[in-house]
């Protein structure tokens, strides 16, 4: 049991391996695994994401709380390539993630730029977005080898693996309508996992689940909590796993950071008004 | 007048030969339509710039003007350019190229139902452009497009008889003939437009099947 828990170790944190290799600076100089610095994102006249600032350090685990439309997705959706801030910074380890040095200056960054940061972030979303055309194996496998250009053979060695990991070996040739949403998640957190990421976002991904297969999914998540040192950031609902599996809790409105903590010191004595109220609400509704 | 059996079986040999260009022109016509379509609708989607302004007053151009204008323009003012192409030729290419601007159509509104999260799902596995589209976008495209791309090929099966204008000897133009040299139209052209239906019919039975299967396997 031991050892496979080691093998997990091993099989997850391409992260951390990939710091201490050839490939980029020592862990100890890369204080951050991301970093936003005042960030700024308008949709038309209203700000998303204000003058926001928030700094991660690798392998730490941050739940994402705050009221609808506070900016937690939006922050996902930056970090990986899918929304364009309008001003400020964004780090991945050292490096910047919508600037690139060109000719001595720092330009918005091309796709060219965008595809090899992106690379080091995975996402998984609320609605799945499997591919419906393809097999649940396939959608593991298409990644690896078009993006990494992983082996086949190697492909699908380490997507069987990950089927294991989420208990859904059985399922490798089922297209996704065969599967329940719970397992469709599993599957969605398999694929990110399959491109070997040094950061994990997760964006609600409980939210448009049946109640009875919420467990099984956050189960899959806490057990990659114990089991890696992946960096995770999760937009979440559930106060309750928030509390349970978050090194740290941050709490969002209108685009800024109101509140940051160990989970036990914000669920019990938050100190902001808006938090209290927040918290209130949700676990009433809980 | 009376139908005449023996005259209608005369008829038939050259009715087939007919047959034969008109589905030469037909397939060769869907083949230019399909492919000049899929570019036109490429361009458009993925906002080339300055080709993409070409391609918008291209469609509208085509689109604008009739058919047959198009035909009688190919085949007798681009000779005086030097360019000479067999009236067939000119047939399959101006069948093709009317057909590709709303083929095009066919293709963007496709790939516009393709659900956005569907292509931020592939960016966030960071699936290089080019496979994106061609292993996510286009198969999830397909099964919108293709009973519409189906639709477009039986109407142009029908609009080739066009062909006959600029002299090519398809299924009309045999028929036609036929009639000018026994002075019996009849028996020709009922056969003429008896062919175009059952050829069209069974297309269309095929298409909804096809259409029927693509729907299952999604």
């Amino acid at each position: 049991m031991v050892q496979e828990i080691e093998d997990r170790k091993k099989m997850l944190n391409p992260g951390q391996a990939r710091q201490q290799g050839s490939m980029g600076p020592p862990a100890s100089v890369v204080p951050y695994a991301v970093r936003l610095v005042d960030v700024v994102k308008n949709y038309g006249s209203v700000t998303v994401l204000d003058n926001l600032s928030l700094e991660i350090p690798p392998g730490e685990k941050v739940a994402l709380i705050g009221p609808s439309g506070s900016g937690k997705t939006t922050v996902l959706r930056t970090l990986m390539t899918l929304e364009r801030p309008d001003s400020g910074h964004v780090y991945i380890g050292n490096d910047e993630l919508w600037q690139m040095e060109r000719r001595g200056r720092m330009v918005a960054a091309n796709e060219r730029h965008l595809q090899k940061r992106r690379a080091r972030v995975g996402m998984v979303f609320q609605h799945y977005t499997l591919f419906p055309h393809m097999t649940v194996l396939r959608n593991i496998i298409e990644a690896p080898i078009h993006s990494l250009g992983v082996e086949k053979e190697v492909a699908v060695e380490q997507a069987y693996g990950l089927l294991d990991l989420v208990g859904l070996r059985s399922y490798a040739d089922r297209k996704p309508s065969q599967l329940s949403g719970g397992q469709q998640q599993r599957v969605a957190i398999a694929r990110a996992l399959a491109m070997k990421p040094e950061v994990m976002l997760f964006d609600e991904v409980t939210s448009a689940l049946d109640p009875e297969v919420v467990g099984e999914v956050l189960k899959v998540i806490k057990d990659l909590v114990a089991t890696t040192g992946i960096t995770m950031l999760m937009v979440t609902h559930e106060m309750r796993f928030a509390q349970h599996v978050a090194d740290r809790v941050v709490m969002f409105d209108a685009g800024k950071v109101i509140e940051s903590g160990p989970p036990e010191a914000i669920f019990s004595a938050p100190t902001h008004e808006r938090t209290r109220s927040f918290l209130q609400a949700v676990l009433v509704r809980d | 007048m009376i139908w005449d059996w023996h005259t209608a079986a005369s008829a038939w040999p050259h009715l087939m030969a007919g047959l034969k260009l008109t589905l030469i022109a037909t397939l060769g016509g869907s083949a230019v339509a399909l492919v000049v379509g899929l570019a036109l609708a490429m361009v458009r989607l993925v906002r080339v710039p300055v080709l993409w302004w070409f391609c918008v007053f291209f469609t509208d151009f085509i689109r604008g003007t009739p058919l047959l204008v198009q035909l009688y323009f190919a085949f007798f003012v681009l000779p005086s350019f030097g360019i000479t192409l067999s009236a067939l030729k000119i047939g399959v290419i101006v069948l093709g190229v009317y057909n590709a601007a709303y083929m095009a159509e066919v293709y963007r509104a496709a790939v516009e139902s393709v659900p956005r999260e569907q292509i931020e799902g592939a960016k966030a596995l960071n699936i290089p452009v080019a496979r994106r589209w061609r292993s996510i976008i286009l198969p999830q495209a397909a099964p919108t497009a293709i009973p519409e791309l189906g639709n477009y090929i039986i109407s142009m099966f029908k609009e080739s008889a066009l062909l006959s204008t600029i002299t090519v000897t398809e299924l009309l133009q045999q028929g036609e003939a036929f009639g000018s040299v026994t002075y019996r139209y009849l028996e020709p052209l009922t056969l003429v437009g008896l062919i175009y239906l059952v050829v069209s019919y069974i297309s269309s039975i095929g298409l909804r099947w096809l259409e029927r299967t693509m729907t299952y396997r999604r």
